[in-house]
């Protein structure tokens, strides 16, 4: 088995073929595959950590399927990629459900809070938050590279991540207050949005995972 | 602040083809599907709804194809509705590359089938498609239909929005039953009342030909998205022009 430049960690939570596909259309030359044998992504030279759905059942089939470690050590080691609960379960614990993450990070995922969501002309803001929001750079990275502050990229989900520690916050988005966007730390960047779905701005932001050298 | 409105359109999908219809009879090959994705996409769509007509269900697979193709190449949210029975057909669905599946009739013959997809899948992916027309004869004011719009239901149509939400439905898809081929604009009231009444977005549907019906879908019927099919199809508007003019009249826009 020939070693992966991009393995997409598949825990059975959710089609993976978008971000495969994305991966296909701006590196076309590069081994891509998505992959739940903990070998395959321990040897790849970079690891996408995608998630959809309810993080409670995220991280019990992550375990039903022995890939918490391959996971958590990906982090520690290689270029890493993690979108939307992949985001999420870096944390140390989440309201959805009221279960730990993987703890790489300290911090708390929660849900939008009800009494805060209207905007400034007291209009209803909705949860899930679904579409596109600006995504404000709050550090240089060179997955930003190319892609302009404010850039709107696709959104879907119901809690965001609150990081202990504020360096950690690599991009903000306002709805209706200022949360995180994404994350950055070493050799790990994760996202709330979806790349693979924001065009060409969440295209970009994958081209330039595929030439990160952390 | 806050999300951008979104614009969708709409593509009627039979027997694996793209179509649109001529004078509301004959349908005729409307192109590429994936040409058509793309076309929309270069114009700044912010999400394609692909719906499947087939009459009959021997053919409903074609579609699946369709989808794969697009989604190998158009990189935005892409939502397919249709002749969807089971919790099979919604994982089939998404498995070709569906981000949303779009559950109409069923919802009503079989409300498990949300609540199951919803918590197989998450809601993030269920959006229930809800027709509704105006009605004298009950103590509401608007019906939920189904079979295209021939079947009453005698379901009022802001409690069953209530109880789809409940059921896990992450979106509405909602389209007025009085409105749709009319071109005199969303049935704003119809969409207010249930924009107000539950917390997740409420797509309106039905009813579009100009573009202050857009605007107006969005500040007087409470909607996060509009999706329209012929002033996009027909080339009298483009998605662009559609946005422009909805960042004229002070909304947000990608």
């Amino acid at each position: 088995m020939s070693r992966l430049q991009v393995a997409i960690v598949d825990y059975g939570m959710g089609n993976l073929r978008s971000v495969a596909n994305a991966f296909k259309a701006v590196a076309p030359s590069i081994s891509v595959a998505v992959t739940s044998d903990p070998e395959q992504i321990a040897q790849a030279e970079r690891v996408v950590f995608p998630g959809q759905g309810a993080m409670p059942d995220c991280i019990r089939e992550l375990d039903a399927r022995h890939l918490r470690q391959a996971v958590v050590d990906a982090t520690q080691q290689k270029p890493f990629l993690g979108i939307c609960i992949g985001l999420q379960m870096l944390f140390e614990h989440s309201e959805e459900g009221d279960v730990p993450g993987l703890g790489v990070y300290r911090g708390e995922v929660k849900r939008f809070p009800a009494d805060k969501m209207h905007d400034e002309q007291g209009a209803k803001l909705k949860v899930p938050h679904m579409g596109w929001s600006q995504v404000h750079q709050t550090q240089a990275h060179p997955l930003w590279s190319e892609i302009p502050d404010l850039a709107r990229f696709y959104y879907v989900h119901s809690y965001y991540v609150a990081p202990e520690e504020a360096a950690l916050t690599a991009a903000t988005t306002a709805y209706p207050f200022d949360y995180t966007g994404a994350i950055a730390r070493d050799n790990v960047f994760a996202v709330q949005f979806h790349p693979e779905k924001s065009a060409n701005a969440g295209l970009q932001l994958l081209r330039n995972f595929v030439n990160w050298k952390p | 602040m806050g999300c951008a409105k979104r614009i969708i359109p709409c593509l009627d999908v039979t027997d694996g083809r793209v179509v649109k219809g001529v004078n509301f009879l004959e349908l005729r090959d409307a192109g590429d599907p994936v040409e058509i994705a793309q076309r929309y996409n270069d114009q700044g769509a912010d999400e394609l709804t692909f719906l499947d007509i087939t009459a009959s269900s021997d053919n409903r697979d074609l579609i699946l194809h369709i989808i794969e193709r697009v989604a190998e190449q158009i990189f935005i949210p892409l939502t397919v509705g249709g002749g969807v029975r089971k919790v099979e057909d919604v994982r089939r669905l998404l498995n070709a590359g569906a981000d949303k599946v779009s559950i109409n009739t069923t919802a009503v013959l079989n409300p498990q089938v949300v609540e199951d997809a919803a918590s197989r899948f998450g809601s993030q992916c269920i959006v229930v498609a809800i027709d509704a027309k105006k009605v004298d004869n009950q103590p509401f004011e608007w019906e939920v239909f189904t079979h295209g719009g021939r079947n009453a239901t005698g379901l009022d149509a802001v409690k069953w929005a209530q109880k789809m939400v409940s059921l896990g439905a992450g979106e509405l898809l909602v389209t007025s039953m009085d409105r749709d081929g009319t071109k005199i604009g969303f049935n704003n009231p119809l969409n207010k009342a249930i924009s107000d009444a539950v917390d997740v977005p409420l797509i309106a549907s039905g009813g579009v030909g100009n573009l202050q019906h857009l605007v107006d879908g969005v500040t007087l019927g409470g909607a996060d998205a509009v999706l329209a099919a012929s002033i996009f199809h027909y080339g009298e508007f483009t998605v662009q022009q559609a946005k422009d003019y909805m960042r004229e009249h002070g909304l947000e826009v990608r």
